[in-house]
């Protein structure tokens, strides 16, 4: 008979979450940390605080550029 | 069957200039200054084996992966060693719970949204670059400009394990960073959260 172990404390579930979010964490562990946020509300907002985090991170892409950076990338582009 | 794709000087020209908005600011984020040089340096290469490109439409990433590289060969040149930060000075903080316990904005209904939004682009950088290359690379590469982490290990020739824990080490880093910048620059004092 396979014992089986009982749930992972938050620093383990808080560890994880990103990785997690990534789906970049085996089956196992995924069920482990589901089944640690399907009862601790602190992780869920851990969780919720991750996601905002990455599309925070996500948000900060290219915009236009500054004019005389643009100007002298395309001088050297043009000089090629 | 692949299309035959335009490999003259000019159909570079092209596709670059399209991408440079895409590598200077990926190279704002890796490096604090010569960020025009590391476009530069990646762009030469670029033309020089602008042969190997197969589908004009790849341009972008492909552009983003040699910046990398050249950013990488920087780094090696400089052989600076930086140690690797044990895992218990990092591991402890959680901004979550930081802003909860500390609640810096008081009136705020929605604390760590408002929070995030008082950084404007130019303060999430300095952050960034408060962090050493070794986690800010995989930081940026991952999170910010949408590699892989198998891509990384690859781009920055490093096992996947080690792509993996700087990675988490790293945004422990740039969580507690994030705090200490707000705290040190008086952030949430000037009026810019909304």
């Amino acid at each position: 008979m396979t014992v089986k172990p009982g749930p992972i404390p938050c620093s383990e579930a808080v560890r994880q979450l990103w990785d997690y979010l990534d789906q970049a964490v085996s089956e196992e562990d995924q069920e482990k940390v589901e089944e640690h946020l399907s009862f601790c509300r602190r992780c869920c907002g851990e969780l919720e605080f991750a996601k905002e985090l990455r599309g925070f991170l996500a948000s900060q892409g290219a915009e236009e550029l500054p004019p005389h950076v643009r100007a002298r990338l395309e001088r050297f582009v043009d000089d090629l | 069957m692949f299309e035959v794709q335009d490999r003259t000087r000019e159909s570079f020209q092209r596709l670059a200039s399209a991408e440079l908005p895409a590598m200077y600011w990926l190279a704002r984020r890796l490096v604090r200054d010569g960020a025009e040089d590391l476009v530069q340096e990646a762009l030469l290469r670029a033309y020089r084996s602008f042969g190997t490109l197969r589908q004009d439409a790849a341009a972008g990433p492909w552009l983003k992966r040699i910046l990398v590289n050249v950013f990488r060969d920087q780094l090696r040149r400089q052989a600076r060693s930086v140690e690797e930060l044990p895992v218990d000075q990092v591991e402890d903080f959680s901004l979550y719970q930081t802003l909860i316990e500390q609640d810096p904005l008081p009136y705020s209904d929605t604390l760590h949204h408002d929070y995030l939004r008082a950084f404007a682009r130019e303060d999430v950088r300095e952050v960034l670059l408060r962090l050493p290359e070794l986690y800010r690379a995989p930081l940026v590469l991952r999170y910010m400009d949408g590699f892989a982490t198998k891509e990384i290990a690859r781009l920055l020739d490093v096992p996947l394990g080690t792509v993996l824990a700087r990675l988490h080490r790293g945004r422990k880093r740039f969580e507690q960073e994030l705090w200490a910048y707000a705290q040190e620059t008086g952030l949430l004092l000037k009026g810019t959260v909304q």
